[in-house]
């Protein structure tokens, strides 16, 4: 599995998504799914699954698919 | 039969805590198996004998982390060493604080912005940065030291005990917000304990407060470090957002 499938499957996993859903359309608060408790759990599933910690600047950050990527690239995680 | 006390496997950051209260925390928690995360804001060298001092009384493995806890970006840094040293943190002992005493109208500026930097804010982003860690593994425990004077208020000390009462708000928010995940935050309010930080007090106080204690004597650091020892073991697994007060029937 590709890091980026890892991350997907992270993000369909911690938000409780629908499998097969297009998580590159989703933004945070956009969808009931994704309100700040399931943010914060969201976090802990990303820094388990690569094993990093992120910055709270980055936690606040990561409002989409897309920021998502391109914060754990920052932590090392190639996508 | 499980033993409760057992802090082995544990690792424990303590804010504060190259003497006085922190260092007796330190070494209760040592004591019963945990990893010691010690800290001091700019002391190498009273940290790392504080550091050689609990490995080799207890056995236990020991760190010493220089952090300003007034400095959200040094404690954000210790919070990113733990989790590159110790991939965890189950206990968090946040007690770094200062003790600035002055009647209202002699309360300056920079002395409410030191107290709250150190005993507020700094408490505040020490809360963030374990919690982060703690959720991690979906556990942890999570203790405040607060003060008597934050519960109860007292003369000249508006600007610590305001600094002290903050954190009853952060315990008891914190720990509703935290307890789905698995962390407990309590608080423990010391009344008058024997440290550096109140032999600071001139005589006439320091016997005012004294002749206040219905228990006949001043408080040991090893009073508080008993209780923090229950908040932070299995003994409290089903006590959270809760204040104790440790301070033997003082009254103000």
């Amino acid at each position: 599995m590709s890091n980026d499938d890892k991350l997907r499957q992270v993000f369909i996993d911690a938000l409780a998504l629908e499998p097969g859903i297009d998580v590159e359309n989703l933004s945070y608060r956009s969808t009931e799914e994704w309100d700040s408790v399931a943010h914060m759990l969201l976090v802990g599933e990303i820094e388990n699954a690569f094993d990093i910690l992120l910055e709270t600047q980055d936690v606040i950050d990561m409002s989409s698919y897309s920021l998502a990527r391109e914060i754990v690239d920052k932590y090392g995680v190639q996508i | 039969m499980t033993r409760l006390l057992n802090l082995e496997r544990k690792v424990a950051f303590v804010t504060g805590s190259t003497r006085g209260i922190g260092w007796a925390t330190a070494c209760v928690l040592a004591a019963n198996g945990a990893t010691v995360v010690l800290n001091g804001v700019s002391d190498q060298y009273a940290l790392d004998e504080r550091v050689s001092e609990l490995r080799s009384t207890y056995g236990v493995k020991a760190v010493g982390l220089l952090c300003d806890a007034a400095d959200p970006e040094d404690v954000r840094g210790a919070y990113r060493k733990i989790f590159s040293t110790f991939r965890r943190l189950d206990i968090l002992v946040n007690n770094a604080g200062v003790l600035n005493d002055a009647l209202v109208g002699m309360v300056s500026d920079k002395m409410v912005t030191q107290t709250f930097g150190i005993n507020t804010f700094g408490a505040i982003h020490h809360l963030q940065g374990a919690a982060r860690l703690m959720q991690r593994r979906k556990s942890g425990s999570i203790v405040n030291l607060t003060s008597i004077v934050g519960v109860t208020g007292n003369e000249g000390q508006i600007v610590y005990s305001s600094s002290k009462a903050a954190l009853l708000g952060l315990t008891r928010s914190a720990a509703k917000e935290l307890a789905p995940m698995g962390i407990r935050v309590n608080a423990v309010a010391p009344g008058f304990i024997d440290t550096d930080m109140t032999r600071q007090l001139p005589q006439a106080k320091y016997d005012e407060r004294m002749a206040s204690i219905k228990m006949g004597r001043i408080g040991r650091p090893d009073d508080i470090a008993h209780s923090v020892l229950y908040f932070a073991s299995e003994l409290s697994s089903y006590v959270t957002g809760q204040v104790l007060g440790v301070d033997g029937g003082m009254l103000i």
